[in-house]
């Protein structure tokens, strides 16, 4: 016999109502904490979100970043910060920051003739430092897109619940937007924990992994909703304990194969993407989890339509669950 | 489901091979590269030189060229977002329609009084008349110098808006005739940009309106955002206009219709200038860098018939006086007219270095943007963090799926080779479709590919799945497969389409690298329903048909 890797075993009879509770409050706690740290500690929004002027500097020599600061300080650029940039693949030679001027009450965002006298004091600092990237914003652009991210957030989740209560029930519908919510508020939460850089990449990964995870969630359902035409009066909760251990094997190895994908690059994808792969490595795992025990709760909780064949209420005596009847 | 007809056998693996086919000149993106300039080239220029003709042989023509376009984050390049002030044309409108109104009232005098024009808002055009009480009579002179608008939206109203009240008139644009107008300046300002940044010559620039009144730059390959905004941040906006007299003060009074501006070379000096211009840069038709006797850079430049008569009359009327050359509100130079200059060409001389000189030409030649522009957004990335995206991109998805493909092989054995198989051809297909429609890679967009290598195997794993399940029910093996694709399909339908809306989403409201991770992301999720359902059944049916197997252990 052939060797088969096989995180999950050919039958689980996994009861994952079992601590529904337990996973419930999880779930509930970590929603209202991500919420609350949000408010408190606010997130790091990037300049696309608070307009602003980055500015990437690259040196092939160690450098201190008190130094750059003090070169700086003269300049009267207001809210300055400058911060090193680490990775793996820079090597000895290659030393990078990102300095961030904030935007200024006046003029808005930084002026062409500050910018150059902000390179000009880096390089009398450095002479061999050169500027890879300067990206300014605008304020009023900046106020837009937050705008229309948050527009992108609920427009896709009002698609996506629509198109599942098309294809399955209104509960299904209901259940899949609460684990999105679940799942978006996590990685927000995540985001101003950490105080990493959330700007509009950070936004197009929150959209990936709720594409993912509501992906996830429907390959549950739509073998849930198999399972209620099959055994027609089994309990619901032992039918969706049937679907969660049937799909469990899909639904790691989806999981793994996408983590592992995603972890090569955060490990060798370059700084320059490193929030926009955390984001989705971490949207992936919080799917995954919400999948299991955040939208089945929200159905079985609301409850949901048992003969999906026919409209004839007789059907509803049929025996299970030897009775194998196809899809219609 | 197991019997696939020889003509779909066919098609799926010409599909296949189409897409190796399209992907292979990414392979040598810089010699293609240079292929397609070197046409390109030949094409503008209609000339072949010896070094175009070497680069366009680097790659033979029979082969597809089309690439992979490389996003300003890879390639290095600048971007701007400008928002065009379309309520200067608005201004311009009112000063254009006061001396004709002013004559039309004058006309009446003997019934509406004094006319004066009072000092009023921008894009406002307010007039005193002596007689209040003929306000009504002033009104419907106005009104007899209102068009209609001819636009769809505005049919059947006036471009002006004509109010009276006591003894003041106010004249303004409808709010038809400014949407007609707004939409008119914006097209204009797009057209001229675009002129300017095609006369530099640099490789595909993405130049394209946002909104109502915003225009998007995207230049790759360019040093600088400053760079590209004094190239077409400035409205290059000449005219010639009789000088009045010249003086120190800044805040000389000038008597209606004159201007007072300062001069661009000389410190501290102010001309006063007749505001309506002789000629302007709308009647150049041409405009090229040179030197003037003394050796200094300049710009020649030659008016077209129209201008020229005019220019001609103009001088030969005013010899002895001073004429002003007026560049964007800034006094160039104001020579005095020694003879009449009828030929109809003439040069700007001032303190410019060459690169000024080339510049003011392009600008000239390109013609004067209709109104101001503000930067909102402004983006410079350097070629060498590019370079490192595109190696750092490309290492980790190397890695990504040669883990993922090791992942297959250990879970399910020879269909695992089958799904890597898959997954593999699923990245080539993607950048061909990609190089087919010309469609912009960015680094979220190589994240995008990396996670789609992730997500290709999902519909795989659903089948396979299903296919262990059916097997374990006992039943026989070519049964279970075809039971297994059939019963996996509606999950995989409904899973890509919610991903699906997801990346629609993303591609409407996004804008630069998060719709190019959303194109990227959307041709994705069709490859690998294609690789996952066509393509690997297709391996399967032609591995069972060759071992008829009696037994699988997935």
């Amino acid at each position: 016999m052939a060797f088969r890797l096989k995180l999950v075993p050919d039958e689980t009879h996994i009861n994952f109502f079992q601590w529904q509770w337990l996973t419930f409050g999880v779930s509930a706690f970590a929603m209202v904490a991500s919420v609350v740290i949000t408010l408190v500690m606010g997130l790091n929004f990037g300049i696309d979100f608070k307009g602003g002027t980055t500015i990437r500097t690259e040196t092939t020599t160690a450098f201190e970043v008190g130094d750059y600061r003090e070169a700086l300080n003269n300049l009267n650029l207001g809210d300055v910060s400058i911060t090193e940039v680490f990775d793996p693949s820079f090597g000895a030679t290659k030393h990078v920051a990102m300095v961030r001027i904030g935007t200024t009450e006046e003029t808005g965002s930084v002026t062409p003739e500050q910018l150059n006298q902000v390179e000009a004091a880096l390089k009398t600092v450095d002479p061999n430092v050169s500027f890879a990237s300067v990206e300014s914003v605008g304020p009023k652009v900046s106020g837009e897109l937050i705008q229309t991210a948050v527009y992108a957030v609920v427009a896709a989740s009002l698609a996506i619940m629509f198109y599942i209560w098309l294809r399955f029930e209104w509960q299904f519908a209901i259940g899949a937007v609460v684990s999105i919510l679940h799942d978006v508020l996590l990685t927000v939460g995540l985001f101003s924990l950490f105080q990493l850089k959330f700007d509009l990449t950070t936004i197009a990964a929150l959209l990936t992994t709720l594409g993912f995870s509501v992906n996830d969630t429907v390959v549950v359902f739509d073998r849930l909703r198999e399972n209620l035409i099959k055994y027609k009066t089994m309990p619901l909760i032992d039918v969706m304990n049937l679907t969660c251990n049937e799909t469990l094997s899909r639904t790691i190895m989806t999981a793994v194969t996408t983590g592992i994908a995603l972890t090569a690059m955060l490990i060798f994808g370059g700084d320059v993407v490193r929030e926009f792969v955390i984001a989705m490595l971490w949207g992936v795992l919080v799917g995954c989890y919400s999948t299991i025990y955040v939208a089945k709760n929200i159905v079985l909780w609301l409850g949901v339509k048992r003969d999906w064949s026919k409209p004839d209420p007789k059907e509803k005596q049929d025996e299970i669950p030897a009775a194998f009847r196809d899809a219609p | 489901m197991l019997q696939i007809p020889a003509w779909k056998r066919v098609l799926i693996l010409g599909l296949i091979a189409l897409g190796l086919l399209y992907a292979v000149p990414n392979l040598f993106y810089n010699r293609v590269e240079q292929h397609n300039d070197a046409i390109a080239n030949m094409e503008r220029s209609g000339v072949e030189t010896p070094e175009d003709l070497a680069a366009k042989a680097g790659w033979p023509n029979w082969m597809p060229s089309g690439l992979v376009n490389l996003g300003l984050d890879l390639r290095g390049g600048a971007h701007l977002l400008g928002e065009v002030h379309v309520a200067d044309v608005y201004k311009a409108r009112m000063d254009s329609l006061w001396p004709e109104l002013r004559d039309a009232l004058v006309a009446q005098r003997e019934t509406i009084g004094a006319v004066r024009r009072v000092t009023a808002p921008d894009g406002q055009l307010i007039i005193e008349i002596g007689n209040a009480d003929q306000i009504a009579k002033a009104v419907e002179i106005a009104r007899g110098m209102a068009t209609p608008v001819t636009s769809i939206s505005g049919a059947g109203s006036t471009d002006l808006d004509i109010k009276g009240s006591g003894n003041r008139l106010t004249v303004q644009l409808s709010d038809a005739e400014k949407a007609a107008t707004d939409d008119r300046t914006v097209q204009q300002s797009l057209e001229i940009i675009r002129r300017r940044i095609d006369e530099v010559g640099t490789r595909e620039p993405t130049i394209m309106r946002q909104g109502a009144d915003r225009i998007l730059i995207q230049v790759p390959g360019i040093g600088s955002a400053e760079e590209l905004k004094q190239l077409i941040g400035t409205t290059a906006k000449l005219t010639f206009n009789p000088v009045v007299s010249r003086g120190t003060d800044a805040n000389a009074r000038p008597a209606a219709g004159q201007v007072v501006l300062p001069s661009l070379d000389e410190q501290g000096i102010y001309y006063t200038l007749e505001q309506n211009p002789v000629v302007t840069g709308e009647d150049l038709t041409d405009a090229r860098p040179s030197f003037d006797q003394n050796g200094q850079p300049s710009v020649d430049f030659r008016f077209g018939p129209a201008g020229a008569k005019r220019f001609g009359a103009y001088t030969s009327a005013n010899i002895g006086q001073p004429f002003a050359i007026v560049l964007d509100n800034q006094v160039i130079s104001a020579p005095v007219i020694r003879q009449a200059i009828t030929t109809g060409s003439g040069q700007i001389s001032g303190s410019m270095d060459v690169e000024g000189s080339t510049r003011l030409a392009v600008l000239l030649r390109a013609g004067a943007l209709p109104a101001e522009m503000t930067f909102l957004e402004e983006r410079t990335i350097g070629p060498e963090l590019g370079q490192d995206s595109i190696d750092a991109g490309r290492l980790s998805s190397i890695i990504a799926t040669g883990a993922v493909v090791a992942y297959m092989i250990a879970s399910y054995g020879l269909f695992g080779v089958f799904a890597s198989v898959a997954v593999i051809l699923n990245v080539i297909l993607i950048l061909s479709i990609m190089s087919m429609m010309g469609a912009t890679l960015t680094l979220p967009g190589i994240a995008g590919i990396v996670l789609t290598v992730g997500t290709a195997v999902d519909a795989n794993v659903i089948i396979y799945e299903r296919i262990r399940e059916e097997l374990r029910r006992g039943k026989r093996v070519a049964k279970a497969i075809d039971d297994g694709f059939n019963e996996a399909m509606s999950a995989i339908i409904d899973a890509n389409v919610t991903s699906f809306i997801a990346a629609m989403v993303m591609f409407f409201l996004g804008s630069g690298p998060v719709k190019g991770f959303a194109v990227t992301l959307t041709i994705g999720l069709v490859t690998s329903v294609f690789t996952a359902i066509f393509l690997t059944r297709l391996l399967i049916v032609f591995w069972l048909d060759l071992r008829k197997p009696k037994q699988l252990v997935l």
